[in-house]
C-alpha cells in the first residue's frame, strides 16, 4: 500500500513540475498560435544554468531564480529578433522555434558536455517527511508547494491585473484587442518571456529529480505538447489539471508498463483529441 | 529540350559507378536517392497537401523496424518488404485518422506527437526492438539473383525505386486527383462546396505519401542493414522536413535538391565538425527566414534584390526592381 501512495506523491510532484514548464508552453500557444518547439531547450538550458550558477557558489533559490531570469530575457530575444520577423506566418514560426531547439541542444552539449549533472536538493529539503504512514521526499513536497505558489501567481496575474485581462484579451480575439488599442505584439514579448522564464525555473527545480543530461529537451517537450493537447491551450486551469493527469500517467506507466510506458502516456491524449479537439477546458477553435 | 535533359540525367544517374570509382561516393549519391525517394514521399503531404508532417521519421522508421523484425523472424526478403509496406501503410492511416482531427498547427503538433509516440515504442519496448541497441540484419537481398551486397548493385536498385517513386509521384500530381489535393491545400471550403470530400482526399494522399516513406524506410534498412530508435526521432523527421522546405515545396526537383544539399552537408559537416546538429538547426533558421520558399527560387530572389540595391540601374528605382524579381 505505502509503494502506491509514494508513487502518488511522486505523480504529483511530477505533476507540479510539469506546470511549471507548462503553463508558459500553453500561454504561449494560446496568445501566439505556435507551439514553442524550443520550450523543452529552455527547461534544459535552465537546468544548465542552475547548476554552473550553484557549483559556482550560489544557493539552489537565487540560482533558479536566476536561471529562469536568464532563459526570459533569451526568450525575449527570439521572439524579437527572430519570431518577429514572420509576422503572422504561424509555421514558419515554428519551424524557426524547430531549428532553434537543435542549435541550443548542440550548444548545450558543447559547453556541458555529453554527462549527466547532478543538482544536489538544497540542504534544508533533503530528507524525508512522514505523511500519516508513508514516508515522503521533502524536496517533492516543495516542488508541489512552488508549484502551487506559482499556479495561484498566474491566476491572480491572468485574473485580477490589467495586464492579465489584456492577455487573455488577446488570447479570445486578437484582431480584436488590437482594435480596442491592446499592443498584443507587446503582449506577445512578455508572454514569450514570461513562459520561457517559467521553463527555465522549472529546468532547476526540475534538477534535483531529473538531474541534467543531453536530451532532457526531448523527453519534455513532448509532455508539454501532451498537457496542452489534453488540457486546452492557454488556457491555465487546463495545464493544471493536464500536467497532473501526465504526471500520474508517467509515473505510473513507468511503474506498472515500463516498456510501453509512452504507449499509456500518449493514448489519453488520442482519445481527447478525437473525441474533444480543442481539449478539456480549452474553447473550439474560431 | 526538356526531354532531352530527362534522358541526360537518367544516363548520368544509370552510369555514376562506371565513372566514379570510389565506393564511398557511390554510397552517398544511394544515401541521396534514398532520402530523395523520402523527401518526395513527405512534399506529397507537405507541398501540394499543404498539411506540415513532423511525424513522418516515424513512418519511414516503422517500415524498416517492421522490415527487420520480419527478415529476423525468417521471413523471405519478398515478404518482408511487402509486410513491412503493410504495416507502414496501415500506421499511416492511423496517423491519418488522427492527425486530420486538425489541420495548419494542429496537425503539426499531433504528427509531433504521434511521432514521438513511435519513438518512445522503439527506445523502451526492448523486447522487440532491443532498446536503443537497434535491430540489425545480416543480409541484403538479390532479386533475380542479382546481388545487392556492393556499392553499385545497391545503388543501380535504389536508382530504380527512386526513378519509380519520381514518375509515380509526378502521375499523381498531374492527375485530377492531384489537382483536386492542390485545391483541398488552396481553398479547403470552396472545394467542400464544389462537392469534394476534402478529408478523403487529404487521407488519401497521407497514405501515397506514407507508402513512399516506408518504401524509403526498406532502403534505409537495407541501405545500413541496421535501424535504431535515432531513425524515428524528431530531429529525423525535421531533417526530412528541411530536404523539401530547402529545395522548394510543391515541385518534383525541389525535395531531391534538398536531400542531396543535406546528405552532403551531413557528410561533409561531419568529416570537419561534429556539431551537425547545430548546422542544421542554422540552415532551418536562416532558410525559414530569409528564403521560404526554397534554396533555389529563394537564392535566385535574394541575388535580384541584392542586385537591384547596390546597383540600381538607371531610372529604375530599387523597391520595384526588387519586387519585380520577387515576383
Amino acid at each position: 500500500m505505502n509503494l502506491w501512495l509514494v508513487l502518488a506523491g511522486n505523480s504529483i510532484a511530477f505533476g507540479g513540475l510539469l506546470f511549471l514548464l507548462s503553463a508558459g508552453f500553453s500561454l504561449i500557444f494560446g496568445l501566439m498560435r505556435i507551439p514553442n518547439l524550443t520550450h523543452g531547450s529552455l527547461f534544459m538550458l535552465g537546468a544548465y544554468f542552475g547548476a554552473s550558477l550553484i557549483a559556482w557558489g550560489f544557493g539552489f533559490w537565487p540560482a533558479a531564480i536566476a536561471a529562469g531570469i536568464g532563459v526570459a530575457i533569451l526568450g525575449g530575444l527570439i521572439e524579437r529578433l527572430l519570431l518577429r520577423r514572420l509576422p503572422g506566418a504561424e509555421l514558419a514560426q515554428v519551424l524557426v522555434t524547430l531549428g532553434l531547439s537543435f542549435m541550443i541542444a548542440d550548444l548545450c552539449l558543447m559547453g556541458w558536455g555529453g554527462d549527466p549533472i547532478e543538482i544536489a536538493t538544497p540542504p534544508a529539503l533533503r530528507g524525508a517527511t512522514l505523511i500519516s504512514t508513508a514516508a515522503f521526499p521533502t524536496y517533492r513536497l516543495a516542488v508541489i508547494a512552488v508549484a502551487v505558489v506559482i499556479a495561484v501567481g498566474l491566476w491572480v496575474l491572468l485574473d485580477r491585473t490589467r495586464l492579465g485581462a489584456m492577455i487573455r484579451a488577446g488570447v479570445d480575439d486578437p484582431a480584436m484587442a488590437r482594435v480596442v488599442g491592446i499592443r498584443v505584439s507587446r503582449l506577445f514579448t512578455i508572454v514569450f518571456c514570461l513562459g520561457a522564464g517559467l521553463a527555465g525555473f522549472a529546468g532547476v527545480i526540475g534538477g534535483p529529480i531529473l538531474s541534467v543530461y543531453p536530451g532532457l529537451d526531448q523527453d519534455m517537450l513532448p509532455l508539454a505538447l501532451v498537457v496542452v493537447i489534453l488540457g486546452g491551450s492557454g488556457s491555465l486551469v487546463g495545464s493544471f489539471v493536464g500536467s497532473f493527469v501526465v504526471g500520474f500517467l508517467y509515473n505510473f506507466g513507468q511503474a506498472m508498463l515500463p516498456e510501453l510506458a509512452y504507449v499509456v502516456l500518449f493514448l489519453p491524449m488520442l482519445v481527447v483529441l478525437v473525441l474533444r479537439p480543442q481539449g478539456l477546458f480549452g474553447r473550439a477553435a474560431a | 529540350m526538356r526531354r532531352l535533359a530527362l534522358a541526360l540525367s537518367f544516363v548520368v544517374l544509370a552510369s555514376l559507378p562506371f565513372w566514379v570509382a570510389n565506393d564511398y561516393y557511390i554510397n552517398i549519391a544511394a544515401q541521396i536517392l534514398l532520402y530523395a525517394v523520402f523527401a518526395l514521399g513527405l512534399n506529397v503531404l507537405v507541398g501540394y497537401g499543404g498539411l506540415v508532417s513532423l511525424g513522418h521519421a516515424g513512418l519511414f522508421g516503422i517500415a524498416a523496424y517492421a522490415g527487420a523484425i520480419f527478415i529476423n523472424g525468417g521471413a523471405g526478403h519478398l515478404l518482408a518488404v511487402f509486410g513491412a509496406l503493410v504495416v507502414t501503410v496501415a500506421t499511416a492511416a492511423v496517423f491519418a485518422v488522427l492527425a486530420l482531427r486538425g489541420t495548419g498547427l494542429g496537425f503539426v503538433m499531433i504528427t509531433v506527437a504521434l511521432g514521438q509516440i513511435l519513438w518512445g515504442v522503439a527506445y523502451r519496448w526492448i523486447s522487440i526492438t532491443n532498446g536503443d541497441n537497434g535491430v540489425s540484419i545480416a543480409t541484403r537481398p538479390s532479386p533475380f539473383g542479382l546481388s545487392l551486397a556492393n556499392a553499385a548493385g545497391f545503388y543501380w536498385a535504389t536508382v530504380l525505386v527512386f526513378l519509380a517513386a519520381v514518375g509515380t509521384i509526378a502521375i499523381f500530381v498531374g492527375s485530377p486527383f492531384g489537382a483536386s489535393l492542390r485545391g483541398t491545400r488552396d481553398q479547403p471550403r470552396r472545394m467542400n462546396a464544389l462537392g469534394y470530400h476534402v478529408w478523403m482526399i487529404r487521407f488519401l494522399a497521407f497514405l501515397f505519401s506514407g507508402l513512399w516513406s516506408g518504401v524509403a524506410g526498406m532502403l534505409f534498412l537495407y541501405y545500413n542493414q541496421f535501424v535504431s530508435p535515432q531513425v524515428v526521432a524528431l530531429g529525423a523527421s525535421a531533417e526530412a522536413l528541411l530536404m523539401v522546405i530547402a529545395g522548394g515545396t510543391a515541385t518534383l526537383l525541389g525535395p531531391v535538391t534538398g536531400a542531396a544539399l543535406v546528405v552532403i552537408m551531413k557528410n561533409v559537416a561531419s568529416a570537419y565538425i561534429a556539431r551537425w546538429n547545430l548546422v542544421l538547426g542554422a540552415i532551418f533558421v536562416v532558410i525559414v527566414i530569409f528564403m521560404p520558399e526554397g534554396l533555389v527560387p529563394g537564392s535566385v530572389r535574394l541575388w535580384g534584390w541584392a542586385a537591384a540595391r547596390f546597383y540600381p540601374r538607371q531610372g529604375e528605382p530599387g523597391p520595384s526592381a526588387r519586387q519585380q524579381s520577387g515576383a
